[in-house]
């Protein structure tokens, strides 16, 4: 209890200490709170969009197969289906068709896919709610492509997608087998690629291999690894913006040396007073240890609120466009919100911890001045 | 591998803890050739005023070698979706040969940390400093410890390779190709149960022997260290499978998921402090003889080893509920 009760009035003597002087100290809260909320920002933003990215790929078929010509993704023949013959372990097999359209009216890409399950009458459309906000177009309203043979045609706009999924339904156009095929010019027998459904997940490495057997000029592509390629990708995007903001924190890592080591000669002499009335080198130590923890724990909290805010409040604006990758048509999300540990002893490595090692040198040597040698 | 943020922050911080060791132990040779506690020179009260710079570093140093074995561990969970057949954490250290030794030396920092700061304070409630040149020796055999650990985690790091999608993924399935195991291997239950009761009472038994007698002190912090290595091994075997509900999952990670109600902590935050506040009572003991730290030794060892015992109890009473309260029947099978 003692020892508490030691621990108390040693806060509240730095509190007021702290709150004497204002100024500095909330230009070091300022610049420190900076550096947590940028380095916050990126890290529940990439952690965010990890997770929506795993949810959004649960739903995808668990192998896709594609056919290449000189290394290059072809279309893939109809027979192709039947080649593949009797796989134990597949449950399901059917070919896609997608692709992509350039519409020079918004400058953008759409991705335009046939939805069977959609039943979609030739002359109809569902597109993706950034598509409707660009074109300002709704339901009910016409869409025109230009086709691959200069003809135009125009669809009407049956519904939009739902926007729970805009992260990925965003630039999306379903239309029916039959208008794909005659505005893209893809003839009957042919498939963009084809998807097989596993159900047992140990099962999909030993069918990847028996289709690359069975048919050597196609690539199995596995649901897994998309999303092993996402989650590096994400954790390199964000190691990237991290080296950037290394500079940052170097800077703040010498703003708090500095802080630390030039004492006013006020500070001082309030040092040398109190080992002159009986602290020691410890307790003034233990002291400077405080209010360092007092400083840290602020900015952390605050910068970490403000990340939060802007990252799930305001779309993480900020750094949106790095992270993300960039298109035309933004879709606009809500993301849910990611906190684990990972993330918090990350941060605390890349901000507290430099703060921790650049001022214990600085504040040792405060803590072991004499007290004649100031106050003479 | 090393553009991922928890990775950086892994290598900075081994980085800063090895450049501060390293000015510790220039300090502590410096220490062992001019330490004259009866001299008043200049040096030596350079050398005093140093001892307190020194004691906050490796305060910080051993705090922060603490946080970054958590971080290895998370770090190792959240890349296992990276790499072919690892589910977790453990498949993760199972990608090449540095990952198991380099948290083995993690948790051995941590521990030796431990005991050095705990000797540190008691050094420091002597007025004449009597342990200083034991202390710094011990420093400097701490060093190479922790040097080693960076490069092996460096290494670790360097030759991980993330299973991406590359321009042809069939070279992902060629025969050859094979993912990494995503198991430990186990000790057999009956054999871990034993051994947990065994360690547990010899432990227990030990530390009250300690507590009444004030002797055997040494003997406590090394059946500690027993009881700790067969606690992780039965983890392993035969609690975490209880936990799981499940007899053929033995993963010591995955018990920290929240999945699992976060049981991990409770047997890994006893186990640990209990282990390091034994340990801690075996450096204290031994020097009830030194006038100066005869009333330091007598308090600060009976605190060490009643908390010590406390999180000892706390942790087997974890383990037996974990065991009692799970669904998991292997009566006949295992026993």
């Amino acid at each position: 209890m003692g020892w508490l009760r030691r621990q108390r009035y040693l806060l509240d003597f730095i509190l007021a200490s702290l709150l004497r002087r204002k100024g500095k100290n909330l230009g070091l809260l300022l610049v420190y709170s900076l550096i947590v909320f940028m380095l916050a920002s990126v890290m529940l933003f990439t952690h965010a969009l990890k997770r929506e990215m795993g949810l959004v790929l649960q739903a995808s078929p668990e192998i896709i197969l594609q056919r290449i010509e000189a290394g290059r993704h072809a279309l893939i023949p109809e027979d192709y289906l039947q080649k593949i013959g009797r796989l134990r372990g597949v449950t399901a097999r059917k070919g896609r068709l997608w692709g992509y359209f350039y519409d020079p009216a918004v400058r953008a890409n759409y991705t335009l896919m046939v939805a069977p399950e959609r039943r979609l009458a030739d002359s109809e459309v569902i597109i993706g709610s950034a598509i409707a906000r660009t074109r300002g177009i709704g339901p009910g309203d016409y869409l025109t492509f230009r086709a691959h043979d200069g003809e135009a045609y125009s669809f009407r706009v049956r519904e939009l997608l739902a926007s729970d999924t805009e992260l990925f339904s965003a630039d999306l156009v379903l239309m029916s087998e039959r208008a794909f095929r005659i505005s893209q010019g893809v003839t009957e027998g042919w498939y963009t690629d084809i998807v097989l459904s596993v159900s047992n997940p140990l099962e999909l490495e030993k069918i990847a291999e028996k289709l690359t057997l069975r048919l050597p000029d196609t690539r199995p592509i596995l649901r897994e690894e998309i999303l092993r390629t996402y989650d590096a990708i994400f954790s390199w995007r964000q190691g990237i913006l991290f080296v950037l903001l290394l500079g940052a924190i170097l800077a703040f890592v010498i703003f708090a040396w500095d802080k630390a080591s030039g004492l006013s000669a006020e500070e001082r002499r309030e040092i040398g007073i109190l080992k002159a009335v009986g602290w020691e080198t410890g307790d003034v130590l233990r002291m400077k240890f405080w209010e360092g923890a007092i400083l840290s724990l602020m900015a952390f909290l605050l910068g970490y609120l403000l990340a939060y805010l802007h990252v799930f409040h305001a779309s993480a604006s900020l750094f949106e466009p790095v992270l993300k990758g960039w298109a035309v048509l933004y879709p606009a999300f809500r993301l849910t919100p990611v906190i684990d540990g990972l993330q918090v002893a990350t941060l605390f490595f890349f901000s507290v911890f430099p703060y921790v090692v650049a001022t214990i040198i600085p504040i040792w040597q405060v803590s072991v001045t004499d007290p004649d040698a100031v106050m003479r | 591998m090393l553009l991922n943020p928890a990775i950086m922050a892994l290598i900075l911080v081994s980085g800063v803890v090895l450049s501060m060791l390293l000015l510790a132990a220039g300090f502590a040779i410096q220490l062992l050739r001019h330490w004259d506690i009866s001299s008043g020179s200049e040096r030596q009260l350079r050398l005093e005023r140093r001892t307190y710079l020194i004691s906050t570093l490796l305060a910080w140093a051993f705090a922060a070698e603490l946080v970054s074995l958590l971080l290895f561990v998370y770090n190792a969970e959240a890349m296992s979706g990276q790499f072919v057949g690892a589910m977790c954490a453990t498949g993760v250290l199972n990608v090449n040969a540095w990952g198991w030794p380099t948290l083995l030396l993690k948790i051995a920092i941590f521990f030796s940390g431990a005991s050095w700061l705990i000797l540190n304070a008691l050094d420091n409630r002597g007025y004449d400093y009597p342990l200083v040149r034991l202390k710094y020796r011990l420093l400097l055999l701490i060093v190479p410890l922790v040097a080693v650990e960076s490069g092996l985690q460096l290494r670790y790091f360097l030759e991980l390779r993330p299973d991406v999608i590359t321009s042809c993924c069939g070279s992902l399935f060629s025969a050859n190709a094979r993912g990494v195991a995503g198991e430990v291997a186990a000790l057999s239950p009956a054999l871990a149960v034993w051994g947990l009761a065994m360690s547990g009472v010899l432990v227990l038994a030990a530390g009250l022997r300690f507590q009444r007698t004030r002797r055997g002190g040494p003997l406590f912090g090394l059946l500690a260290l027993l009881a700790f290595g067969i606690a992780l091994a039965a983890i392993v075997s035969v609690i975490s499978p209880y936990i799981y509900a499940h007899p053929e999952h033995h993963c010591p990670f995955c018990i920290l998921k929240s999945g699992h109600g976060f049981a991990g902590y409770l047997l890994y935050i006893p186990l640990f402090a209990a282990t390091a506040w034994a340990l801690g009572v075996a450096v204290v003991a031994p020097w009830r003889h030194i006038p100066s730290l005869d009333a330091a030794v007598a308090d600060g060892a009976s605190r060490l080893v009643r908390r010590s015992l406390g999180m000892f109890l706390l942790f087997y009473l974890a383990a037996g509920w974990f065991v009692y309260s799970s669904p998991l029947v292997m009566q006949g099978v295992w026993w």
